[in-house]
């Protein structure tokens, strides 16, 4: 009797398991790199950059964000407006602060100003806040990469 | 002649894989296309109580104040650096750095309330980004991954228009 010799059957099955380690290996890089501060920041404002800006070890207690745009509007709380017409931006982050039972004097504006808006107009901002009793201020700049 | 069939009743425990490649493909081109690679923000304190009621300045508590005026040319751009109303730097803020370090020596540290203090004096129209590199020249320099201070106590004069 004479028998089929009997051809061996070649898989087609990719081995997926290196593949799968390496996919999930970037989803753990860009899961623990992915940045949820962006809504501190503000797509027309261009920071200056500074070899000494370097973040602090505790956050501000009690930020109060300003942008200052290139051209001299500020936004605070997504709203944007003339430096004249800060006062009514600010009037209801300092009531937040009330209800904390904190005052002016313990808020930190952080000002967050494009690197070519005139200086004078920085300084007409940081006059207005000091004239709501706001003494804290940090400029906040970019690091030199 | 009777052949045993071999291959009888086995069964191959294959994992569905299509699906769950699917889902972490899905989530890998999210991540990718949301990544964003941003750089690193810091701040310079300013602390600047308003004027007293008299109007007066507030009082200077500072053993070694500095006055720092920064000159703009036409369009904003640097145009002078001056300290104390009779050194010139011309546009070189290194220069005034190595002043400052030669000035404050070991005596910025720890004392802040009373360290040296410089008052920054700036033409209205400078751009922001030299005001922010004439503090940086005076708060402190970088030496490797380390921040040595020089000044921390900063203030600004009334601006000018």
């Amino acid at each position: 009797m004479r028998l089929q010799k009997k051809h061996p059957q070649i898989s087609a099955e990719a081995d997926l398991t290196p593949m799968i380690d390496m996919t999930f290996l970037l989803i753990a890089f860009f899961t623990v790199l992915i940045n949820f501060s962006q809504s501190e920041q503000h797509d027309k404002v261009v920071l200056p950059v500074s070899e000494l800006a370097k973040p602090t070890d505790q956050p501000l207690k009690f930020p109060i964000i300003v942008h200052l745009t290139s051209s001299g509007t500020v936004v605070v709380g997504g709203a944007e407006s003339a430096i004249e017409a800060i006062r009514t931006r600010l009037a209801p982050e300092l009531d937040v602060l009330k209800l904390k039972k904190k005052t002016a004097k313990d808020a930190n504006v952080v000002i967050r100003a494009h690197q070519s808006v005139a200086t004078g107009r920085v300084q007409d901002l940081i006059s207005r806040c000091q004239e709501m009793g706001l003494e804290k201020f940090a400029l906040r700049v970019k690091e030199d990469l | 002649m009777k052949f045993r069939r071999r291959d009888l009743g086995e069964v191959k425990a294959e994992l569905q894989m299509t699906s769950m490649i699917d889902i972490v493909f899905l989530l890998l081109i999210f991540f990718i296309v949301t990544f964003k690679v941003s750089a690193q923000e810091g701040d310079f304190n300013v602390k600047m109580p308003l004027a007293a009621a008299g109007g007066g300045p507030p009082p200077d508590t500072s053993k070694l104040p500095l006055k720092l005026r920064v000159h703009a040319g036409p369009d904003g751009q640097l145009g002078e650096i001056v300290l104390n109303d009779n050194l010139s730097f011309g546009t070189d803020f290194k220069r005034l750095r190595q002043h400052v370090l030669q000035l404050v020596g070991d005596s910025a540290g720890p004392i802040k309330e009373e360290g040296p203090e410089v008052e920054i004096d700036a033409d209205f129209n400078l751009r922001y980004v030299h005001l922010i590199e004439a503090i940086t020249a005076v708060t402190g320099y970088r030496q490797g991954n380390d921040v040595i201070r020089l000044i921390d106590r900063i203030k600004f004069s009334p601006p000018r228009k």
